[in-house]
């Protein structure tokens, strides 16, 4: 116990400064001012970038680059950092760097955000923007072979990519022993490999039986997410693909996010009713992935299909009955529209109601079951305490979100810092946990699901109340949707992985003219060999498990 | 194996008394049993043996643990509990490609990973089958325009059984394994031969701008391979 007086409580509000003193701070690197329908955008110089960026996380507080988005216009190339604060981020800030049309060259923000180096090397790969100063501008998603920047104006589909086989060779023919340090080995893990969940590889280097080095190989599921997006109407084309990006039953959480955006955009108000439901099928669904999450973790550190998974598919099952029942559909449910939702609960609604509470009334009991198997169970704790330890400063530098940031103490969840839908009605709580390892993450992950479960029963309650004559699933959206030409948005919403961002520019016509998605997944996996190096390679597997990634959110 | 398909109702009721009647007259009935009533008074079966190898792949086979994209969760919840895929002896997930009869290939396929999922599959040993789980490994599916997507895994092994959906739902995933099934066990599944689809010598192709360059880089016996898999042959 400690005997020190307890600090005063510190009051919640985070100062903000206005768009002015914000221009007032950066001075003379400021060219041009933009107006973005979430933030003041400033139009700053691309040698600036570092100083623009390290001014605004010091002195206003910006300590969260949330999204690198990079795009190409008729006369220029531009860069923009979507920055935003832990403590509150409903502030938010662009910084738009314009880089010139025949040499797109901008200084790269990898020394003040660690998260940076990810994102600018996607903003490379696909768009073709190049930055001064980054560390490792190599290609992160497509092959390294790969011929022009496909999101590029000038992309020509339809050329053929031609690579020598010998590229492709097996890189395990050759002894991978270094000449001068012949104590450490070289271990390929994946791209198909059970522990990878999905089709990730780890270019492990080992000293004896610990990681000296481990990089992560991004890119085996890379399904041009970004440009299908592009290529669609807001209307309707677009929501379908949300479903796939974190495909772990995840959809409707998904969904969510186009929505939003999609809605500020365009100024739709959605309907109180529709709101209800979308909060109930959005925590059922966060249900079902933090189930899978817990199960392949067990998976991989118990080593087989053992009964937690199998108790955790069991569980997954139920919750997907209730979603199949309504929407219509087990995993890629397309429930939502802009304004609302397709359908109304299913008929007889005592019938889902019940069945629902049915669901949340053996959840205790089943969460019971998974502390005894899995955070109760002694070689657990043993294998997952104090190994893959990711301090805060380090996941805020590197942009975590979701149970990952909230395993490491990080107070952060949009339902509650940025509300939407009906979350800031209903009473929840937003779950942490300061241990920072691997165990933390798990533990975070397997409350979360009661705190959803809180969050399900007072949907029901509402919805089983509310008036027949007022529920409204949809509100009037035209059937053409057309946005304003250039009104840029970033806006996000916590999936279940965590903070999942869209940014849409329109130009005017019924698509989008870019269309970007910030996954939680893509810079969670980053912090990967922060906490796995100098761990064993169990630890490393445990990691990973932890991390829980999903690989179409990662590649897109 | 009889031709006679009807599956062997147990009457619990009777076993325990009959099979203790057997014993205690002491008498050898090669009736006590049902399968042997089924194979009838001799207690030789003729077959050929082929069929016979036929019949014991289609009833035990070994699934790759093989996951790549939104159908492999699915896939999962086909080997679990509720749908249990075991059930029709067909639910055992090996983990090494050394040790797997099938590969259900699961997801969209990319140009980045094309080329690993075929090493993976060279690696199965005969005779292997390949499972196409879901629209992506018919067309591209919902992914088809994309850019760095492979139309189809049939551009890249051959596939015997494609089960269609976005996902399919576990129980036309258990309807596609337990077709192949049949077809193995009538010896209709596809002759294994691996097509070298992606291998052509460099001097077939179109000469543009960018074969030229790499002309300069490559020698001409050199094997090359294209990205964009649905112009292949």
């Amino acid at each position: 116990m400690s005997l020190e007086e307890p600090e005063p409580d510190v009051p919640a509000t985070v100062e903000e400064q206005s768009p002015d003193e914000i221009a007032e701070m950066l001075s003379d690197h400021v060219i041009g001012r933009e107006e973005h329908l979430n933030a003041p955008g400033y139009v700053i110089r691309p040698d600036a970038v570092q100083d623009v960026l390290s001014t605004l996380k010091t002195e206003a507080g910006y300590d969260h680059l949330s999204c690198v988005t990079a795009q190409e216009y008729e006369d220029r190339y531009e860069s923009i950092y979507h920055l935003k604060k832990f403590d509150d981020p409903t502030q938010e800030v662009s910084v738009v760097v314009p880089a010139d049309r025949e040499n797109p060259v901008s200084e790269s923000a990898d020394p003040v955000f660690r998260t940076a180096d990810w994102h600018e090397r996607e903003a490379y790969d696909l768009v073709g923007i190049e930055y001064d100063d980054h560390p490792d501008l190599r290609r992160i998603l497509l092959p390294e072979t790969w011929q022009g920047h496909p999101l590029a104006a000038d992309y020509d589909q339809d050329r053929p990519q031609v690579v020598p086989l010998r590229e492709n060779a097996n890189p395990l023919q050759e002894d991978q022993r270094s000449e001068q340090d012949t104590d450490t080995m070289f271990l390929n893990i994946g791209p198909h490999h059970p522990a990878t969940h999905g089709v990730l590889h780890l270019k492990t280097t080992l000293d004896g039986e610990q990681v000296a080095d481990v990089e992560s190989d991004i890119g085996y599921l890379h399904r041009c997410e970004e440009q299908i997006c592009q290529n669609g109407t807001y209307r309707h084309q677009i929501m379908p693909y949300p479903d796939r990006w974190d495909y772990i039953s995840a959809g409707l959480l998904n969904e969510w996010a186009y929505a939003r955006a999609a809605e500020d955009m365009a100024d739709i108000d959605v309907p109180e009713y529709a709101q209800v439901i979308r909060t109930m099928g959005a925590e059922l669904c966060r249900i079902a992935a933090h189930m899978l999450a817990v199960g392949t973790f067990a998976l991989d550190v118990y080593g087989d299909f053992t009964a937690i998974f199998m108790y955790a598919i069991r569980d997954r099952e139920k919750a997907q009955n209730i979603l199949e029942d309504l929407t219509g559909q087990r995993l890629m449910f397309n429930y939502f529209r802009l304004g609302g939702v397709v359908w109304d609960l299913p008929e007889p609604r005592e019938e889902f109601f019940e069945k629902t509470r049915d669901f949340l009334e053996d959840l205790p009991e089943a969460l019971e079951e998974y502390h005894d198997l899995i955070s109760g169970n002694e070689i657990l704790q043993m294998r997952t305490i104090d190994t893959g330890v990711l301090p805060p400063e380090v996941a805020k530098s590197y942009g975590a979100t979701g149970p990952v940031a909230r395993g490491s103490g990080i107070d952060y969840d949009l339902r509650r810092d940025d509300p939407y839908g009906y979350y800031d009605e209903l009473d929840w709580d937003v779950v942490t946990e300061d241990g920072c390892d691997n165990y933390s993450r798990l533990l975070v992950r397997l409350r979360e699901v009661e705190e959803s479960a809180k969050i399900i029963e007072q949907c029901i309650d509402l919805l089983e109340d509310w008036p027949e004559e007022d529920r409204t699933i949809q509100a009037n959206v035209p059937r053409t949707l057309k946005p304003d030409d250039d009104a840029e948005i970033y806006s996000a919403v916590e999936g279940a992985k965590g903070e999942l961002g869209i940014y849409m520019r329109s130009d005017g016509t019924d698509k989008p003219a870019r269309f970007k998605i910030r996954s939680p997944c893509f810079s969670n996996l980053q912090t990967l060999p922060e906490m796995a190096e100098g761990e064993y390679v169990p630890d490393l597997i445990a990691a990973l498990g932890s991390l829980d990634i999903v690989l179409g959110e990662v590649d897109r | 194996m009889s031709s006679d398909n009807r599956p062997f109702v147990t009457d619990d009721s009777q076993v325990l008394t009959d099979t203790r009647d057997a014993r205690m007259t002491g008498e050898d009935n090669r009736f006590n049993s049902k399968l042997r009533e089924a194979f009838g008074s001799s207690p030789f079966i003729l077959t050929k043996f082929d069929k016979f190898m036929n019949w014991v792949r289609g009833s035990s086979m070994f699934m790759l643990q093989f996951g790549i994209a939104c159908c492999s969760i699915e896939m999962m919840h086909t080997y679990a509990v509720k749908h249990d895929l075991d059930r029709f002896g067909a639910g055992v997930p090996r983990a090494s490609p050394r040790q797997a009869d099938v590969i259900i290939v699961p997801g969209t396929i990319v140009s980045k990973f094309a080329p690993r999922m075929k090493r993976v599959y060279d690696q199965m040993p005969e005779p292997k089958f390949v499972i196409g789980m879901g629209s992506c490994t018919i067309s591209g599916g919902p992914f088809q325009e994309g850019y760095n997507v492979i139309k189809g895994a049939e551009e890249v092994i051959p596939v015997d059984i494609h089960v269609p959906g976005c996902p399919p739902r576990p129980e036309a995933l258990v309807y596609g394994v337990a077709k192949l099934q049949e077809r193995i066990a009538n010896g209709e599944s596809s002759p294994v031969t691996v097509k070298p689809y992606e291998l052509e010598q460099f001097g077939d192709l179109d000469r543009d701008e960018i074969v030229d360059q790499l002309a300069q880089e490559i020698d001409e016996e050199d094997l090359v391979m294209r990205y964009n898999w649905a112009d292949s042959p």
